[in-house]
C-alpha cells in the first residue's frame, strides 16, 4: 500500500506543483477556480484517453509517438506560461494595486485563464496516465492485497493535493505587493524546465542529436528523483525551476534561452505598453 | 512457450528495425511477472544503442532511469523502443517504476 501511495504520488507531485503556482498566479483575477477546474477535469479525460491508447500511441512516428506527445504538450505549455508572463506584465502592478477592479475586466482575465488552464491540463495530462496505467493495472489484477493498492493511489492522489494546497497557502504568505512578481520568476523558471525536459524527450525521439554529452553530475547529492527523501526533494526542484542532476548541453542551452525570451519579451511588453502596466486609479 | 514466442516476436521486430536503421542493432529485453530479461545489458561506449523492450504482462510498464535519461511507458503486451544516447563507460540502473521491488537492471556501457 505504501509502494503504490509513494509511485501515485509522485507522479502526481509535478501536477499538484502546477496548479498550486497557477492559483497564486492568478489570485484575484474572476473566475480563475473554474478555468482551473476545466484544466484538471480536461487533464484527467485527456489522461484516461492516451492512456488507453498507450500502445498506439507509442508505435506512431516510428516507434516515437510517445515521446513526440511528450515533447509537443511540454511546449505548448511554455507557449502559454510564456504569454501569461507577458500578459501579466502589462496588468500585473494595476492587480496587485487593485484585485477587485482588474477581477471585473473579466473578457481579458478569461485569455491568460485560458492559457494557464491548458498549462494545468497538459501537467494533469501527462502525469495523469502513467497514473491511470498504473491503478489499471492493479485494479485488473483483481484480489484483496491489490484494494489495499488502490488505497494507497487513493492516499497517493490526496497527498498530491496537499501539495496543491501547500504551494498555494505558502505563496499567499507572501506580500500583496511581490506575490506577482514571485509567481513570474516561478513561472519562467517553470517554462525553461518545461523546455529543457521537452528536448529530453526530442532526443529520445531520435531528433537534435548534438550537444548531448552531460555536463555535471550531481546525482551523488541531489538525485532528481529515486525513492529517498533526498531524491524527492531533487524530483520537486525538478519541476519547479528545473533541476537536473546532470543535463547534457543543449538542455542547459535551451533553459536559458527560454529564460532570456519570457525575460525579455516581458521587459519589452512593459515598456511598450506603459499605460496597461499603470492603470489609472478611480477617482 | 508463450516466452519463446514473445522472444522470438522480440527478435524479428528488432531485425526489421535494424534492417532501417545504420545503429548497431537493437537490443531485445522482455519484461515477464515483472522482471526484465536480461536485467544486464551490455552495450557500446560512446555510441547510441537501442533497446526493444517487449512487455509479456498484463498491465503497463513504465522504463525508467533518470541516468540514461528515458521515461517511456510500454503498454501491456505491446513493445517499444527505447533510445539510449552515446554513454561514457559505466553503469546505468533502469526500473520498471510501477513495479520497482522486482523490475531492476542495469545498462553497462563499455
Amino acid at each position: 500500500m505504501l509502494a503504490s501511495l509513494l509511485i501515485v504520488f509522485r507522479e502526481v507531485l509535478e501536477a499538484g506543483l502546477i496548479v498550486g503556482i497557477v492559483l497564486a498566479a492568478t489570485k484575484g483575477v474572476a473566475r480563475r477556480g473554474l478555468w482551473v477546474a476545466y484544466g484538471v477535469v480536461g487533464g484527467v479525460l485527456g489522461a484516461c484517453v492516451v492512456a488507453a491508447f498507450a500502445g498506439e500511441l507509442s508505435n506512431m512516428f516510428a516507434g516515437s509517438g510517445q515521446e513526440l506527445f511528450n515533447a509537443t504538450v511540454l511546449l505548448l505549455a511554455v507557449a502559454m506560461l510564456t504569454w501569461h508572463n507577458v500578459w501579466m506584465a502589462g496588468h500585473g502592478r494595476a492587480m496587485a494595486q487593485d484585485m477587485k477592479r482588474v477581477g471585473a475586466e473579466v473578457s481579458a482575465g478569461d485569455r491568460t485563464l485560458a492559457a494557464l488552464a491548458v498549462v494545468v491540463g497538459v501537467a494533469v495530462l501527462r502525469e495523469g496516465s502513467e497514473v491511470v496505467l498504473f491503478l489499471y493495472g492493479i485494479a485488473s489484477q483483481g484480489g484483496t492485497t491489490n484494494a489495499a493498492l488502490l488505497a494507497g493511489g487513493a492516499l497517493g492522489l490526496f497527498a498530491g493535493a496537499c501539495v496543491t494546497a501547500a504551494m498555494y497557502f505558502g505563496l499567499l504568505a507572501i506580500p500583496a505587493g511581490k506575490l506577482f512578481n514571485v509567481t513570474a520568476w516561478l513561472i519562467t523558471l517553470l517554462a525553461a524546465g518545461m523546455a529543457a525536459q521537452a528536448v529530453l524527450f526530442l532526443q529520445q525521439a531520435g531528433y537534435f542529436q548534438f550537444w548531448m554529452s552531460g555536463l555535471w553530475d550531481t546525482s551523488w547529492i541531489l538525485p532528481q528523483g529515486g525513492q529517498s527523501i533526498i531524491g524527492l526533494i531533487g524530483q520537486m526542484l525538478h519541476t519547479l525551476v528545473g533541476y537536473s542532476d546532470s543535463p547534457d548541453g543543449l538542455q542547459l542551452a535551451v533553459y536559458l534561452a527560454t529564460v532570456a525570451v519570457i525575460v525579455g519579451l516581458t521587459r519589452w511588453e512593459r515598456t511598450n505598453h506603459p499605460r496597461r502596466a499603470s492603470m489609472p486609479k478611480p477617482a | 512457450m508463450r516466452r519463446t514466442v514473445l522472444l522470438a516476436a522480440a527478435g524479428i521486430l528488432a531485425l526489421t528495425v535494424s534492417a532501417c536503421g545504420q545503429e548497431a542493432a537493437p537490443i531485445a529485453v522482455t519484461i515477464k511477472d515483472h522482471r526484465f530479461t536480461p536485467s544486464i545489458i551490455h552495450v557500446k561506449a560512446n555510441q547510441p544503442s537501442e533497446l526493444i523492450v517487449t512487455n509479456g504482462d498484463d498491465g503497463a510498464e513504465e522504463f525508467d532511469s533518470s541516468s540514461l535519461k528515458v521515461e517511456k511507458v510500454i503498454a501491456g503486451h505491446s513493445s517499444g523502443n527505447v533510445r539510449l544516447r552515446p554513454l561514457s563507460p559505466g553503469r546505468y540502473p533502469f526500473m520498471g517504476e510501477y513495479h520497482s521491488a522486482t523490475a531492476e537492471g542495469v545498462v553497462i556501457a563499455e
